[in-house]
């Protein structure tokens, strides 16, 4: 397969002078292990960076070695470079654009054969190429010997074994990859695809050579003949020239006729057999096992009838880390938030600069307080699934998942963001990136919001426990459970048959090895979105904290009106006068056809920023103060007020309704566009106020 | 559209039909041109040979190729025509 004939210099590489900065591009298979390298290498010097126009993010950080600086881009891990995805396309304009000085492929040393189909199209880009063959230790223990200096000539590239969870060989690629960066006259390997497809692939090139120029990227010519043969969308859409056009019509019609299959499949099992050529010259298995150790766990996890039963404990132990575990350093961070708040006040008299102290008091420390005592629920939530994810189980998870989702029209891995949403829909709607295809993970994350999060237990709680007997408080509350989930899967069928219609892509996902994950890869994991989410939806919710701080305390009435009440009936006729109270004073006509009155809807402003203001506002509506100790007498005023029908209806409202300030910030980042959270938000909004509307005038006319 | 087997006079299944335990080989695989390319980047082409590992009659299927292990989903299952090895 591979031809001698192939192995040229070629002329213009690299300057003589070795270069004081590298750039260097890591490619590789998703669970070649090629993260695991790229936070060895950088430490915890990196960051995320973007490209205009795509959503999948890369990781770049910077390394220095024998006094030279090394950038590295870490690529998302794909099994080959077509057009078929965003993350490809992604990969390969870095490669061409960027022109790293090398591009470092890392592999599976112990599943070589398919992982160096990736590594063979990059050496068809012609690009300066080190293999990382990482986890040489599985190799070895699976008993495979590697002819290193032969396999190097073969592929035309350096080869470095390694094992890059334990740091071993990282010195020894670092020192390949400026070897690399330097040398000048570097061999080209041309990968044979045989007489026939060669020939088409000569007379392509020869086609092509007068329009070489107009092409918009800086790919090597025989890499575009190459292409326009593979039928790669991208580059067809770069060359409209009939005759260019015209002589590849004509060589897919004569390969076709030889082949009796597209001219891209036979080009890509000539790549396997360029491959399988090069392995068995240079690979020799000293050991034959028959059964690998995760052959056996798997028929176990992936059990038809013990795997469910499995999952649900597994997630019942990451549920139970999140929300118990969680639940102490939540209780300390909330506890630290009202000491601070304390100490603000006592020690800055009101007279000085009073509405500041109250904008930093109730305003800031209250809102961006109130989001930061999730961060511990996120950061083991997170610890939990990286941990699922590194040991190689999510995949398994999908799999048993999959025959339930299906039916309702997800694959098997949406399960996991929506049993996040249980907890807190921000995580929730970042996990849905664990799903590759667009148009379910959208739909997806536009449903989240209905999986009923921990804030809104709080405002069940409080009407459950004010209007419901004891017997129906927890069939209460379950009820509502049911009904999210049952507005979901109804959303969820409404979105694929509209707005996300298409077919269901079909289904193909690798099932990674399993691996133990190592300590710091799990916190790096856990770092980065625990980062993300303080960040993003912190700068949000500090600035809706504000505002909302700002409606509930302005306008100010007069002084003399305050006179001679109690603190607690001050707040209440502040709140009164302010702008909230009189935004949900004229909301009333608008939710009273719901059962709900002005201060309801004072409330649900409120709950606009974070659902749990809900219960802290009415507790201010019905001047009781702004504590907890108030609850009961919450409830009593509660009784007084409001039939069970519309306490339910109240909680069937917030169940549904606009998403807190976060989702949105969340939804709009990881959906790339303001419209799909608008769409989740007002949404929502009009699906919770027709069925609560349809509840409660039905309900009025049977009680 | 179905090659190779013609000549070869072996029943030609979907992988679908083939139990968990079976030792096969990829015949056709019936797709368009972007999913078969993605599949062959996994491995999956014609005259693969592959194992079939969970087959339980209906959803997913899990396969092993070129040491690595696959999940199709059912619909895929069905396009993937396959001999007995």
């Amino acid at each position: 397969m591979f031809s001698n004939s192939g192995l040229r210099a070629e002329n213009d590489v690299n300057p003589s002078n070795p270069k004081q900065t590298l750039t260097v591009a890591l490619a590789g298979n998703p669970n070649s292990g090629k993260t695991t390298l790229f936070n060895a290498l950088t430490g915890a010097r990196h960051h995320v960076a973007n490209y205009p126009g795509v959503t999948v993010e890369t990781m770049e950080g910077t390394v220095r070695h024998k006094g030279i600086e090394i950038r590295l881009v870490d690529l998302p891990g794909t099994y080959s470079l077509t057009a078929y995805s965003e993350e490809e396309l992604l990969a390969r304009h870095f490669i061409v654009e960027q022109h790293p000085d090398v591009v470092v492929d890392v592999l599976d040393a112990s599943n070589l054969e398919r992982n160096l189909y990736l590594a063979a199209q990059l050496i068809e880009m012609q690009v300066p190429l080190v293999l990382a063959f990482n986890m040489s230790d599985v190799a070895h223990s699976r008993g495979l010997e590697f002819d290193l200096p032969q396999m190097e000539i073969l592929l035309g590239a350096r080869i470095v074994p390694m094992t890059a969870t334990r740091g071993e060989g990282i010195e020894q690629l670092l020192d390949a990859v400026v070897q690399t960066a330097a040398q000048e006259n570097r061999r080209i390997v041309a990968i044979s695809y045989g007489r026939e497809i060669e020939q088409e692939l000569d007379g392509i090139e020869e086609v092509l050579k007068p329009y070489a120029s107009a092409l918009p990227r800086r790919y090597p010519l025989r890499w575009v003949a190459l292409k326009l043969l593979e039928g790669d969308q991208e580059v067809q859409g770069w060359i409209s020239q009939p005759d260019v056009c015209g002589r590849v019509e004509a060589a897919h019609q004569r390969l076709r006729t030889i082949f009796r299959d597209h001219p891209e499949i036979t080009v890509a099992e000539r790549r396997y057999g360029f491959i399988s050529g090069a392995c068995q010259e240079t690979i020799k298995s000293t050991v034959q096992i028959r059964h690998d150790f995760s052959d056996w766990i798997d028929t176990v996890l992936t059990h038809r009838y013990l795997g469910l039963p499995i999952f649900a404990v597994l997630m019942f132990g990451v549920f139970y880390l999140t929300f118990r575990v969680g639940a102490w350093p939540m209780g300390w961070l909330e506890r630290f938030f009202v000491w601070l708040g304390v100490q603000i006040t006592q020690h800055w008299p009101l007279e000085s600069y009073g509405w500041l102290r109250s904008l930093v008091v109730d305003g800031v420390i209250g809102g961006v307080g109130g989001v930061l005592i999730f961060l511990p629920n996120i950061l083991l939530l997170f610890l939990g699934i990286a941990f699922l994810e590194d040991t190689g189980y999510m995949a398994r998870a999908a799999f048993i998942m999959d025959r339930i989702m299906h039916k309702i029209g997800l694959h098997g891995k949406s399960f996991i963001p929506m049993l996040i949403g249980f907890g807190c829909s921000v995580p929730a709607i970042m996990a849905t990136r664990i799903l590759e295809n667009r148009r379910n993970r959208l739909a997806t994350m536009l449903v989240i919001p209905l999986m009923s999060c921990g804030a809104r237990i709080a405002i069940y709680a409080i009407f459950a426990a004010a209007l419901f007997p004891d017997y129906l408080r927890g069939p209460m509350m379950w009820l509502i459970y049911v009904i999210g989930i049952v507005l979901a899967i109804g959303c969820i069928q409404l979105l694929r048959r509209t707005l996300l219609k298409g077919e269901t892509i079909p289904f193909v996902m690798e099932l990674p090895p399993y691996r133990l994950p190592t300590l710091k890869g799990l916190a790096i994991h856990m770092w980065d979105r625990g980062w993300m989410y303080l960040k993003k939806a912190g700068t949000i919710i500090l600035a809706l904290s504000i505002i909302l701080w700002a409606a509930i305390s302005y306008p100010q009435p007069p002084a003399a009106s305050l006179e001679g009440l109690s603190s607690s009936s001050q707040q209440q006729a502040v709140l009164q006068y302010s702008l909230a109270g009189r935004i949900g004073k004229a909301l009333e006509p608008v939710v009273a056809p719901l059962g709900f009155d002005w201060k309801i809807a004072t409330a649900l402003i409120g709950a606009s920023v974070a659902k749990e203001v809900f219960v802290s506002q009415l507790s201010i509506i019905y001047a009781l103060g702004d504590t907890a100790e108030n609850a009961e007498a919450l409830e009593e005023h509660l009784r007084s007020d409001y039939t069970p029908l519309q306490g339910f209806c109240v909680m069937l409202f917030c169940l549904i309704t606009a998403p807190c300030a976060a989702t949105v910030a969340v939804t709009c980042r990881e959906s790339g566009a303001w419209k799909w959270a608008a769409l989740q938000y007002f949404g929502l909004t009009a699906l919770a106020y027709g069925i609560t509307f349809i509840v409660y005038q039905t309900g009025r006319l049977i009680f | 559209m179905i090659r190779k087997s013609m000549t070869e006079h072996i029943p030609v299944r979907p992988l679908s039909d083939f139990p968990a335990g079976s030792r096969i080989r990829i015949v056709d695989i019936e797709a368009g041109r972007g999913l078969k390319n993605r599949l062959a980047s996994l491995g999956l082409l014609p005259d693969a040979p592959i194992g079939v590992i969970r087959n339980d009659g209906a959803g997913q299927v899990i396969v092993s190729v070129k040491n690595s292990k696959i999940i199709l989903g059912r619909g895929m299952s069905h396009k993937v025509f396959c001999v007995q090895q």
